[in-house]
């Protein structure tokens, strides 16, 4: 019997991803064992070009990380749709964008003036910005084309199962592997190895009535051990969040960030999140709500943290005159 | 950004008990208001999902009203103080995806308020107005085949057999 063919790729992502997936320990070899790998740039050396001999689906698995943010990063995620029979987006970056799609909060000018003239580790008194095509004495060079706006992998391709998280817990992964491996696939379009309600439902904090006279930010507050941290003021995800992490987060005495993205059913996180925290504020004085809010000092941060890419409205917006 | 002949498309979510009443009321009172307001009824403005009001601006809406109950007068003893919680933080949001402010509009219409319906729109439509066309939806770096309900029934795909 010949294995199953599996692939892992990365592309806007920070690396945490293929760590998560080690991160099964001695389980890796049970996967060595029964799947061929035949492409992780990460792990083992295999060119772009070894990928492209495959025929059309003949890979049965692929597990797909990061955001999509390059011209590079599109035509990887375009090049293994092709050649995968499943198209798995493993982690938040590839599920809605993760961390890398708050730069949809800007452009590419402004992220190519900020961080190759403004961050205060710069020197370049030229001006000097990455050039798609340049001469070299060598020959032609060419790097890929930095998109202004990070898409998720499912705004890209056509993506058949998700495994959330950032990265996604040892537990979900192995759950998701074991349901391919045994081939108990659930509909397409389903979350692997997650939960379906809130992470509220897993957090083992005792909780009661939320009422709240302000807002703190985690590193503003040092949280009681066993209180539910909404009650204590501390802005937690939680209640937008899907579950499947068992309350990881909060178990640690940290608020819940929203990297299992939005719990099912959750068209667009952010919303979700908003209407939860702005449910528990004590006060129906317009002027008291509005110094109660100010606690939240960055919306698009703290709503959006994980799903900037994936929601409704996806970007801020870019002005039309400037774009000319 | 002013537009010569730009009709604004407002999206106005109406809790039913007052505010749709008073926007009936204005046109049973043969009052003339902007045609520019398309309205939603809902059963309170407490219903308003931030949710539907980025979908009314994704899908092309230049201005977003909502309108409910008197504080104090609410059908449902409260519905409308979550909308008056949830309201400035949506604001904020939404001026930090670059939707201006004069975008969104919360008003207490009550049933009478047939006339203050009226102004209200009028106001309004001459607001968003004078900012021009939203556009959300033809922005060109949001095209994308965003991926739409792939749950439907498709069936779930078969891999080669394996044991654990």
């Amino acid at each position: 019997m010949t294995k199953p063919k599996l692939a892992l790729n990365w592309t806007a992502s920070c690396g945490g991803c293929e760590i998560a997936v080690l991160e099964i320990k001695e389980k890796i070899l049970d996967v060595a064992n029964l799947f061929d790998i035949v492409f992780w740039p990460c792990v083992m050396d295999f060119k772009y070009a070894d990928l492209e001999k495959f025929k059309s689906k003949e890979i049965d698995l692929c597990l797909f990380n990061g955001a999509i943010r390059t011209s590079e990063h599109e035509h990887l995620a375009k090049l293994l749709r092709d050649k995968s029979k499943v198209m798995v987006a493993y982690g938040a970056c590839a599920c809605e964008g993760g961390i890398p799609g708050l730069a949809n909060q800007f452009d590419k000018e402004s992220i190519f003036q900020r961080v190759y003239i403004e961050t205060p580790s710069t020197q370049n008194p030229d001006k000097k910005f990455p050039q798609e095509n340049y001469d070299m004495p060598e020959g032609k060079i060419q790097i890929p084309t930095f998109y202004d706006t990070v898409k998720s992998l499912k705004q890209t391709v056509q993506v058949e199962y998700f495994i959330p998280g950032c990265p996604p817990l040892e537990k979900t992964t192995w759950k998701a592997l074991e349901a391919v491996v045994k081939g108990e696939l659930p509909p397409v379009g389903s979350y692997l190895g997650a939960g379906d309600k809130t992470v509220c439902e897993e957090c083992p904090r005792k909780k009661d009535e939320k009422k709240i006279k302000r807002f703190y930010r985690s590193h503003l507050k040092l949280p009681e051990p066993e209180k539910c941290l909404l009650e204590q003021g501390i802005i937690c995800a939680g209640p937008a969040t899907r579950s499947g992490c068992e309350g990881a987060c909060l178990k640690a005495n940290l608020p819940c960030w929203g990297c299992y993205g939005p719990a099912q059913g959750v068209v667009d996180v952010g919303a979700k999140f908003m209407s939860a925290l702005a449910s528990v504020i004590d006060s129906d004085d317009e002027k008291e709500i509005n110094k109660i809010l100010e606690g939240i000092v960055d919306p698009i941060g703290t709503f959006y943290r994980f799903g900037l890419a994936g929601s409704i409205l996806r970007r801020k917006k870019i002005s039309q005159e400037k774009k000319g | 950004m002013n537009q010569k002949g730009f009709e604004p498309r407002i999206i106005g979510f109406l809790c039913t008990w007052c505010s749709y009443t008073g926007a009936d009321m204005a046109g049973t009172s043969r009052m003339k208001y902007p045609a520019n307001a398309l309205i939603v009824r809902v059963m309170c403005s407490g219903r308003v999902d931030p949710t539907f009001v980025l979908k009314a601006f994704q899908e092309g809406a230049d201005g977003v009203l909502i309108a409910g109950c008197h504080p104090g007068d609410c059908h449902y003893i409260n519905g409308n103080m979550k909308t008056l919680r949830r309201f400035p933080l949506l604001v904020k949001l939404l001026e930090g995806f670059g939707i201006e402010k004069e975008r969104i509009r919360l008003e207490w219409v009550s049933a009478a308020e047939g006339e203050k319906f009226s102004t209200v729109v009028k106001e309004f439509t001459s607001a968003v107005k004078k900012l021009g066309p939203l556009n959300w939806s033809t922005l060109e770096n949001l095209k994308g085949q965003a991926q739409t309900d792939v749950r439907k029934e498709t069936p779930s795909p078969r891999l080669k057999e394996a044991e654990l």
